[in-house]
């Protein structure tokens, strides 16, 4: 088990906690409430039930064999004073004006599980609380979205895909568990890995290849089945001198990730596709400048896959996409952290975060208050999609079905 | 070894340093009567004793002095939630005597993996509050004051500065900017003379220190940069051995003494201590000079609860990626002063707030200047908040204004 989930100073866990001002469950419906509030006033939004159902025409013209699911999450929470609430909207564009007025969202998603980006994830991909050690290139546990996905749909490996940030996401795709075997789950793509492959590490990609934060040190070995050069040049249809040209144009990791992704939809229009972002968890590194930079991209990327969906034609009109950050981060009044730069203290703030919903049949402009758990994220896809997460903790989103 | 707290013996603290031992030895009933879910926690505090600060100091032995004065019935009542926690088999068998901070680490994630941290955080929150009540924290001699210089390099900023602090103070935009890094040196060395206290007044830098009087304790990024480089070093050739991984790259670091990193026998050891801990337990310390200093502040503030502290951030590098942060490099580092600007804006704000959290806090006073420039924020009691002045005024004015 990892020792990194908590700071070196994680000793303060017992000496310098500071006195909150209530239980962690008063906290997050506090947070939830000033999200609520924050969205409602910026963005117009109106206060939904959490006993009305989607929109009655949800995936009505869609059967359900021919529905799409993109999942972007974010490695690197960011909390509401970076972005909903008023001082830090001006980071957050695009989410404000574009995408949550067309959207369901979900103000408080609780983490009950391990606050580190790889297990949290996996957990999210499984619907169960992975308790592996974060920092270890394994599998999750439990079977994930993906292998439910394609044995009860029988849906072939090209239709299930994964874009991941750095190298210990490999295992992502698939579970340990006996009941799916190898190669049940989803393809992983790695980008940085493809393009250093690709560049043999030359200066001119560098700011592509920025690696984990949380765990800047060390970089996990890659094990697993790995998508390679060769896969790229025949599936994605896409030439390593074009891949390499095009990787020079952009600015970050995760725009190289978008990059990829757009050529995935083309080429192969997955149904289930997964994507991970990572440039805020630059945190980590303390400066609060990258941080922001990384909220600002992400904003910007989130909406360019958005317009992608509606622009593809194998997309366009039947695709749901779901967002959400894995966790937050710290907060500033907890002097057992250092406010943003990490997300290892437990409170309510690096525990609570958000979802937001679009998609055709989603409800538009509702924000919704009421608590959602980490894990409910499975099988509500499963409902979507037509499928069962059995090992899932979680329970569908009934405002989202 | 299999121990559990009931079955301390003395001989278990021979590896400990002497005050450190002495202290334990003194206290070696008062160990017994703890959980093991707690206990460790509290020996990561006593086996530094020797390279503590005296705030530092002081605030452990009255927290012991305490624990040995509670009943039986008294320490049930401290302790039932940490006696609640379950631990591992693995725990129990950690040499958790002798290395109490890799224990707590190793307890770290357990409480996650277990789905435990909510209660330990809940029963570490009650203890600090019945700690809080039993023993209540040292007033300062004086008020604190705390002073943030930033900018430097920067003629323009992009952005406001000061968002997060000037709800809480007076705005100033008329400051007579000339000389006034050394008008705060000065303000500084005149609290040390006028309350002299080990420890009590400190200057950090960001960059290379600007000359100041020697009872200021000082710490700066320039000069530990052939700390920086042989740590980088070693931290290169550790994570090369096959098999070495995250903790065990931690447990290293954590085993480090200054001497390791070719800090001089002769330096002052507490000092020496906390500059070396800086360095292997921030997260980005070893790699950029903002955070480097902020952290530096942060643990300062915590540790050491000075009465004086100036903290000045420099300009950092450029991010690259972080193989090439963490390689030791010769070459001159390209610098990003708006983005340091920024962090330093965030790191000022971050400095207040560690202020706010010693004991006096109700007294303390805190000054964000923009360096060479006409900006700044004051906070204390007796500042306006959420005003502004676009008076004309010198920092030794402002400085007297606060008092």
């Amino acid at each position: 088990m990892s020792n990194r989930i908590i700071s070196a100073n994680s000793c303060d866990l017992m000496r310098h906690f500071a006195a909150s001002a209530g239980t962690p469950r008063e906290l997050a419906r506090q947070l939830s409430f000033s999200r609520r509030e924050f969205l409602r006033s910026a963005s117009g939004l109106a206060l939904g039930s959490a006993l009305l159902p989607s929109s009655p025409l949800a995936f009505g013209a869609t059967p359900q064999y021919k529905r799409k699911v993109i999942v972007i999450t974010f490695g690197g929470g960011a909390r509401d004073q970076e972005t909903f609430a008023p001082e830090g909207q001006e980071n957050i564009p695009h989410l404000m004006k574009e995408l949550i007025p067309q959207s369901s969202f979900f103000t408080q998603v609780v983490n009950h599980g391990i606050l580190g980006h790889y297990v949290a994830t996996a957990s999210l991909t499984t619907g169960v609380y992975e308790t592996f050690n974060n920092f270890a290139a394994v599998s999750p546990e439990s079977p994930t979205v993906f292998e439910y996905f394609r044995k009860e749909l029988k849906r072939p490996v090209s239709d299930a895909w994964v874009v991941a940030p750095s190298n210990g996401f490999n295992g992502i795709g698939e579970s340990s568990n006996r009941a799916f075997g190898p190669g049940s789950g989803a393809r992983v793509i790695l980008p940085k890995h493809l393009l250093s492959a690709a560049t043999s590490g030359a200066t001119d990609y560098s700011h592509l290849l920025r690696d984990s934060y949380e765990t800047p040190l060390y970089a996990p070995q890659l094990g697993g089945s790995t998508f390679e050069l060769e896969q790229m040049e025949n599936l994605l249809k896409l030439s390593v001198d074009d891949f390499k040209s095009h990787a020079l144009t952009l600015s970050s990791a995760d725009e190289l990730s978008v990059y990829i992704v757009r050529q995935l939809m083309k080429q192969l229009a997955p149904s289930l596709l997964w994507v991970t972002l990572h440039d805020i968890d630059v945190a980590h590194a303390g400066a609060y400048s990258l941080y922001i930079e990384g909220i600002r991209r992400t904003d910007r990327l989130c909406a360019e896959l958005w317009k992608l969906v509606q622009s593809e034609p194998e997309y366009a009109g039947k695709t749901t996409m779901l967002i959400l950050p894995d966790f937050g981060r710290d907060a500033d009044e907890d002097a057992g952290g250092n406010g943003f730069q990490h997300h290892r203290t437990g409170d309510a703030l690096s525990r609570t975060t958000w979802l937001m919903a679009l998609g055709p049949g989603i409800r538009e402009g509702v924000v919704y208050d009421r608590a959602l758990d980490s894990t409910d994220l499975v099988p509500t896809i499963g409902s979507m999609m037509g499928f069962t997460a059995t090992y899932s903790h979680g329970k569908p989103i009934a405002e989202l079905l | 070894m299999f121990t559990l707290p009931a079955d301390l013996k003395p001989g278990q603290f021979n590896g400990y340093a002497p005050e450190a031992k002495k202290l334990a030895l003194n206290y070696l009933a008062t160990f017994q009567r703890v959980p093991l879910s707690f206990l460790p926690s509290l020996l990561r505090e006593v086996i530094e004793y020797d390279y503590k600060f005296p705030a530092e100091r002081r605030a452990l032995e009255r927290e012991l002095e305490n624990l040995r004065s509670l009943s039986p019935q008294d320490t049930g009542a401290w302790f039932g939630a940490f006696s609640a926690i379950q631990l591992s088999p693995a725990l129990e068998k950690f040499d958790w005597v002798n290395l109490p901070a890799q224990f707590v680490e190793q307890l770290s994630a357990h409480l996650w993996a277990t789905h435990q941290m909510d209660a330990f955080r809940k029963a570490a929150l009650d203890y600090a509050e019945r700690l809080r009540a039993a023993v209540p924290p040292e007033a300062p001699a004086q008020p604190r004051l705390g002073i943030a210089v930033i900018g430097q390099g920067v003629d323009k900023p992009e952005e406001p500065l000061f968002r997060k602090l000037r709800p809480h103070g007076a705005l100033f935009t008329a400051i007579n900017p000339e000389n006034g890094l050394q008008q705060l040196l000065d303000t500084v060395a005149a609290r040390a003379k006028e309350n002299p206290s080990p420890y009590g007044h400190w200057y950090i830098d960001g960059g290379e220190a600007a000359p100041h009087d020697s009872s200021l304790t000082c710490v700066s990024y320039a000069s530990l940069e052939p700390v920086r480089t042989a740590l980088l070093e070693k931290i290169q050739t550790e994570t090369r051995k096959p098999g070495v991984g995250p903790e065990a790259l931690r447990t290293t670091m954590a085993q480090l003494h200054p001497t390791d990193l070719g800090m001089d026998k002769s330096g002052d050891p507490i000092l020496q201590r906390f500059q070396m801990k800086t360095l292997t337990e921030g997260s980005g310390t070893q790699i950029f000079s903002t955070s480097f200093t902020q952290w530096a502040a942060r643990e300062c503030l915590r540790r050491a609860q000075p009465l004086s502290l100036l903290v000045r951030f420099a300009q950092r590098q450029r991010l690259k990626p972080m193989v090439e942060l963490l390689a030791p490099s010769s070459a001159s580092p390209q610098l990003d002063s708006m983005g340091s600007l920024v962090d330093a804006d965030m790191g000022a704000y971050y400095n207040w707030i560690n202020q706010q959290r010693l004991p006096g806090s109700e007294k303390s006073m805190f000054l964000v200047w923009f360096e060479n420039h006409k900006e700044g924020v004051a906070v204390s009691p007796a500042m306006p908040r959420g005003t502004v002045s676009t008076s004309a005024a010198t920092i030794p004015q402002i400085l007297s204004w606060m008092a």
